[in-house]
């Protein structure tokens, strides 16, 4: 079997293994309801860093206004089921709002990489941001309702929709209230291994070595005649589209989805890009984790009270230099490598 | 009918004319030197050949196509692959990937497929893999297919920027500068290789170069470039000989 292969196996079987023994821990009562529910919001956030990590590490540009997808995913899909919440039962209304949320996700991300993916670098990463900003402020200033007569849409305010009885669905600030919890933490697995299957198989095929071919050097890429736009474009779809699954399961799990910066601003979008870096850019096993660990860390750490946010930062730095510092990655390999050098002697 | 005909190819930056009616014919099988003091134009030739820069005037045929204003991806589908003077590799990927992205054009199987492993997938990616090897072999490479590119040597990444290049399956080969920054031994091992990609693949070639122990060992015919025009052309023995090559490189 290929190394590759192997490895892609390794990442989900860990994915596999921690549900079990999550699945487990909740069977038998050992889960408080606390950590119940940082479940499903620890699979969309390991789902969105491995969707960042295709644009920042395989891709090579540098994002930070990914919430945005995940924020467009959100809604879309949420607009859905609530819309159909009664119409419908709630298997195939789940799988339509997916469906939903990722299209209009991807349908955003093609259409925002056709000027942004001409900037290089810094401007990017700034167009990126102001991108999540407005994506979240346009909502915020949204109505939506429905009536007998049809849809009714406003920027002004909800007496503005001029509606004959009907149904707000989208409040402005208030955001979408009653989307039905269609998410569980079983789905957000499911959809974690999809989206690991969808990144870990593009990156072995002939369109992710062209991805990583413009990431290395895109001049020695156009003249070894590969479509750099198009690779871009293909790169920076599909990381919004993973995004925008990341959100479905976002707003299915709570009750009133509103585009506020905690969720949607600058800081979550940068908090996920932490996740990636630690995680260790382009890797995509250690985003999962990363992600996992780096989330259920500051909830965790509650008893520390007022130390939380202290100790979670030194973690951050100790992570850091254990990813990243190449004194310790030798200290590292020269620890650790020996007792694998060992093992591999054994078998 | 010649592989490579150039007529009349000008272009200038602002008030500078970099490259000024430069004309160039080369046969199918020829190995063809461009030399020339520094900044005569040499390297605006080549990205102007490959599509980097558009001419202002002239018009360049590859094989009876004009190819005067296409892209670089166009030009590169349609036969020339080309080194750079600084190695440009994928520096982060391995050996083997780096020419199984020069493979890509010509071992196709749908995004879908890629996505999915499924379908041709596994068929394509087995031939891709039996093909780079099989080049990598001819460049003396297939002990370090795993290994990533920028941990070769300096003179295996050269080597492997080769392979990459006719991992395309080009008509005609452009090396920028292929010796720079090598040791004697380096270029010797060098110009094996050289002669090697001309006999195996039945090659054409057209390299810039500054070591004249090269350009006289292997070229058979030489453009001399200065200050952006063409200064003699012809059998390399001659061109070496002609006092104004020699005034243009020396001084007088």
């Amino acid at each position: 079997m290929k190394k590759q292969t192997k490895n892609n196996l390794i990442t989900y079987a860990i994915v596999i293994a921690a549900y079990i023994i999550l699945e487990i821990l909740m069977l038998t009562g050992n889960l408080s309801s606390h950590m119940k529910g940082l479940l499903v919001p620890m699979t969309y956030y390991a789902i969105i860093a491995v969707a960042l990590n295709l644009c920042v590490g395989i891709l090579g540009e540098l994002s930070i206004g990914h919430c945005g997808f995940m924020c467009i995913g959100a809604f879309t899909s949420a607009f859905f089921s609530r819309a159909t919440s009664e119409s419908l039962p709630a298997a195939p209304r789940f799988i339509i709002a997916l469906l939903i949320g990722i299209a209009s996700a991807a349908l955003f991300g093609f259409l925002i990489g056709i000027p942004v993916l001409r900037l290089k670098g810094d401007y990017l990463a700034i167009v990126t941001l102001a991108f999540g900003e407005i994506i979240k402020n346009v909502i915020n200033a949204f109505y939506v309702g429905i009536d007998a007569k049809g849809l009714h849409f406003s920027m002004k305010s909800a007496m503005e929709l001029n509606m004959d009885g009907g149904d707000t669905i989208v409040n402005g600030a208030m955001g979408i209230t009653g989307t039905p919890h269609d998410a569980n933490f079983t789905i957000g697995i499911v959809l974690l291994l999809i989206s690991l299957f969808v990144v870990q198989n593009l990156v072995n095929s002939r369109d992710g070595r062209a991805i990583m071919a413009i990431r290395d050097n895109y001049i020695a890429a156009e003249a070894t005649g590969i479509n750099v736009t198009s690779y871009k474009m293909m790169a920076f779809t599909i990381s919004a589209a993973i995004a925008g699954a990341a959100g479905v399961l976002f707003s299915h799990n709570i009750t009133t989805l509103t585009a506020s910066s905690q969720y949607f601003g600058y800081n979550a979008s940068i908090m996920i890009l932490v996740y990636v870096v630690l995680g260790g850019i382009g890797n995509i096993r250690g985003s999962v984790i990363a992600a996992c660990i780096l989330y259920l860390l500051p909830e965790l750490l509650r008893g520390f009270s007022t130390y939380r946010m202290l100790i979670y930062s030194i973690v951050l730095i100790v992570m850091m230099i254990v990813n990243w510092s190449p004194k310790v990655i030798e200290w590292r390999k020269r620890t650790f490598g020996r007792i694998g050098a060992g093992r591999r002697k054994a078998a | 009918m010649a592989l490579l005909d150039v007529n009349n190819l000008c272009i200038s930056f602002g008030g500078l004319r970099a490259v000024d009616n430069f004309n160039i014919t080369i046969e199918k099988g020829e190995l063809y030197g461009l030399i020339g003091p520094n900044g005569a134009g040499k390297t605006t030739v080549f990205n102007l050949l490959t599509g980097v820069y558009k001419p202002n005037e002239g018009i360049i045929r590859l094989d009876g196509e004009d190819i005067t204003r296409k892209s670089t991806i166009e030009i590169n589908h349609a036969g020339i692959a080309r080194t750079f003077q600084n190695i440009r590799l994928f520096k982060n990927m391995s050996v083997l990937d780096n020419v199984k992205v020069g493979l890509a054009e010509r071992y196709k199987y749908s995004s879908i497929e890629g996505i999915l492993h499924l379908g041709k997938y596994k068929k394509i990616e087995k031939e891709m893999d039996d093909e780079a090897e099989r080049l990598l072999k001819v460049f003396d490479l297939d002990g370090e297919i795993e290994t990533n590119a920028s941990n070769l040597p300096y003179g295996k990444q050269r080597k492997l920027e080769i392979a990459r290049a006719m991992a395309t399956n080009p008509k005609l080969l452009l090396l920028d500068e292929p010796a720079a920054g090598m040791n004697p031994n380096e270029t010797g091992e060098l110009m094996d290789t050289i002669a090697l990609v001309r006999k195996e693949f039945d090659m054409t070639i057209l390299l810039i170069e500054h070591d004249m122990k090269l350009v006289s060992g292997i070229c058979e015919k030489l453009t001399v470039l200065n200050f952006g025009r063409v200064l003699c052309q012809g059998e390399t023995r001659q061109v070496l000989a002609d006092p104004e090559v020699i005034t243009a490189y020396l001084g007088e």
